[in-house]
């Protein structure tokens, strides 16, 4: 070993193996915990399965599969929910926003663009979603021009928002239910037919994985440029492998569920040839692509741009944010109309998911939302917050929902659980901190 | 006053009111290069609200301010930073939640190839700014929260001399440290005096504005009582500026 004499490096020759590790790697230990309570959630369910139903149903292809599509349009907000909570706002009304939303562009492609294009015009898709990200946007503008430019607090406004939505979605359509969505839009939603399958996998799976090693190559590089402190060697590596291994792992799962036996026949029968028996992988569902999409972007805005930086500084200290010269009412407008451009991409995924929009579509999603960024570590004071944390909440809450339904719990209990868990993971947030301070 | 130079700020006639109250009622101050003048008077007397009107924070009712002889206005905090006025504030105004070199550039981010952050620089020029100003200040990565209170103080300065600061306004800047740091502060000023700075040193220590500055303005309930070289008078003068509201020179 390299006995350098710089006082980080005698701390760290003091301290105990594990927490030299975590030293070393700067892996976050509040990552790991959330890992942790993901493995015992995981196993919990499964094992409770084998045991009582003589059938483990959790850790199998075909949940993981569905839990990570499940996912995806809770995760996708949540990343913008944490920008909310982190200036110290919360928005209440993503739920009646995404039916909202969902019910315009159900509206747009089933009965206004066919008249216009014809049924089934390729671009009927493309103009719904842009449709529909463009109101989701303006609906969170007017909630952060009240809030910031209108000083109305941020909890009336997204509560009226959240009335206000839904009764609009209703009105929209006279409480209709518009289906079948546009056949390309469907797709974003998942299934069988919306995911990229095996070879796609594979593809975005060694995309992902070059991408790894060139962030931790250009974070090596940019430290010895400046002289900062480096992680040792073996702690780059192991990041490296940890890293390929959570990705390929990915790829292997999502790629052993296979098709339904209908869907294989159905697609054989479409393309002329007799496909039975055959091994169809699903590949990643389209969803969570763009929940994976959604994240990076988020988390590079989050972390290497000024606005990102603007909006943690206004959530630290407001007054310290404006005597810095910072625009705190325009960057408030703006968090909120990225939130609302975040609910409309969940909103697509939704509607699409379920091959129709409805007028409750997203009904309590707000609570699920903010429950997954307070999980997943975003301080309800402002000022603390991370993207992947959220999305790790999201995934801690989905699986509790769905094992509960596996196992057979009724919907009574599972709400029990979920607003039990909730409360207990704030707790031990909050005694987290105190120890760390 | 033997100066005939242009001062280097003039706050003329500067009034603001908040909800009927006076808070500042007509005080004119000026400012000249390597000059150091201090502003004193009880709590609410008006002195920090004056300031605040020459950092951006607040904009006057009425009167006018002259940066080198010209006449400038500013609105907001940017406007101010943009004439070189710095500002160290009472509260410090940090944001507790970010380290060092994102407080050091709040509002002013080094921008890297493709527009995003260029946080390795910008940790990289706070470490040569520290090591200068407070060559113990090892914490780098952790946010500002976890810092002492000289330390922490010791970011807010870096952040106002970083950014070639010619008007340099501090708001009891040693109310919050301990001997040996407010030593530091005293070098620090002396220092910043003999480049050339402007400094307006809001201090309630009479020993300090003794010792510290070269003239001293005393303001009571939002007026200005008078602006006295600090070699023309006694302590005593300066406590009964401060107590009575009199400017005992104009007695005699």
């Amino acid at each position: 070993m390299n006995h350098d004499p710089k006082p980080e490096n005698l701390a760290s020759n003091q301290m105990g193996f594990l927490a030299r590790f975590l030293n070393d790697t700067e892996i976050d230990t509040r990552l790991l915990g959330m890992l942790g309570a993901l493995a015992l959630i995981w196993g919990g369910f499964h094992f409770y399965g084998v045991i009582f139903n003589n059938f483990g149903a959790f850790l199998t292809p075909r949940n993981l599969w569905n839990l990570s599509v499940q996912t995806s349009s809770i995760g996708i907000m949540a990343t913008g929910m944490v920008l909310v909570i982190v200036t110290r706002n919360i928005d209440l009304s993503v739920g009646s926003m995404i039916g909202v939303i969902a019910m315009a562009m159900g509206l747009l492609q089933v009965e206004i663009l066919p008249q216009i294009v014809g049924i089934g015009h390729w671009s009927i898709w493309i103009m719904a979603v842009i449709v529909g990200l463009i109101f989701g946007a303006l609906i969170g503008a007017l909630h952060g021009w009240l809030i910031a430019y209108r000083e109305i607090p941020a909890f009336i406004v997204t509560l009226g928002g959240l009335m206000v939505w839904r009764g609009m979605a209703f009105l929209s359509a006279g409480g209709r239910t518009i289906s079948p969505v546009d056949g390309t839009f469907a797709l974003l939603g998942g299934g069988p037919y919306g995911a990229i399958g095996a070879w796609g996998s594979w593809a975005v799976g060694l995309t992902a994985c070059l991408g790894v090693a060139y962030t931790i190559y250009a974070g090596r590089k940019s430290r010895i440029k400046h002289n900062f402190r480096l992680r040792p060697k073996w702690a780059e590596a192991m990041l490296a492998i940890i890293g390929w291994s959570a990705i390929i792992g990915a790829v292997l799962l999502v790629n052993s569920y296979p098709w339904p036996k209908g869907i294989v026949k159905q697609y054989g029968a479409k393309i002329g040839q007799d496909l039975e028996g055959t091994f169809i992988s699903h590949g990643f569902a389209i969803p969570v692509l763009i929940l994976v999409t959604v994240g990076i972007l988020m988390t590079i805005l989050v972390t290497r741009t000024r606005f990102g930086r603007y909006v943690f500084a206004i959530g630290g200290n407001p007054e310290a944010a404006a005597l810095a010269g910072i625009d705190t009412k325009w960057v408030t407008m703006k968090v909120f109309a990225l939130m609302g451009m975040l609910t409309a991409i969940a909103a697509v995924i939704a509607s699409a998911r379920l091959n129709s929009a409805t007028n409750a579509l997203g009904t309590l999603d707000e609570l699920y939302v903010i429950a997954a960024a307070v999980i997943g570590g975003t301080s309800l004071s402002g000022g603390v917050g991370k993207i992947y944390g959220a999305i790790l909440g999201a995934l801690v809450m989905q699986s509790l929902q769905s094992g509960m339904v596996l196992i057979g719990f009724d919907s009574a209990i599972q709400r029990i659980v979920v607003g039990v868990v909730l409360v207990l993971a704030v707790y031990l947030d909050i005694l987290y901190n105190k120890r760390v301070k | 006053m033997t100066q005939k130079r242009t001062p280097l700020v003039n706050l003329k006639n500067i009034s603001i009111s908040f909800g009927g109250i006076k808070a500042v009622d007509g005080v004119s101050v000026d400012l000249y290069p390597g000059e150091v003048v201090g502003l004193l008077g009880h709590n609410g007397a008006g002195k920090s609200t004056l300031i605040k009107c020459l950092s951006g924070a607040y904009q006057a009712d009425a009167g006018e301010i002259f940066i080198n002889g010209k006449k400038v206005i500013i609105n907001n905090p940017r406007d101010a930073r943009d004439q070189n006025i710095e500002t160290i504030y009472q509260t410090l105004a940090l944001a507790d939640n970010l380290d060092a070199a994102s407080n050091l550039f709040l509002g002013r981010e080094l921008i890297g190839p493709g527009g995003f952050l260029d946080e390795s620089k910008m940790e990289a020029e706070t470490r040569k700014i520290m090591a200068r100003l407070n060559p113990n200040f090892q914490k780098f990565s952790e946010p500002v929260s976890a810092l002492s209170g000289g330390q922490r103080q010791s970011v807010a300065i870096a952040r106002a001399v970083y950014f070639d600061a010619k008007i340099l306004i501090m708001d009891e800047p040693t109310a919050a440290l301990g001997p040996q740091e407010s030593e530091m502060v005293s070098e620090l000023i002396q220092q910043l005096k003999k480049q050339g700075l402007g400094i307006f040193l809001i201090e309630h220590d009479i020993h300090n504005v003794m010792k510290l500055c070269d003239r001293a303005s005393v303001m009571k309930n939002g007026l200005l009582v008078g602006t006295e070289r600090v070699g023309d008078v006694t302590e005593d003068d300066i406590l009964s500026m401060i107590i009575l509201g009199k400017n005992p020179k104009v007695k005699v």
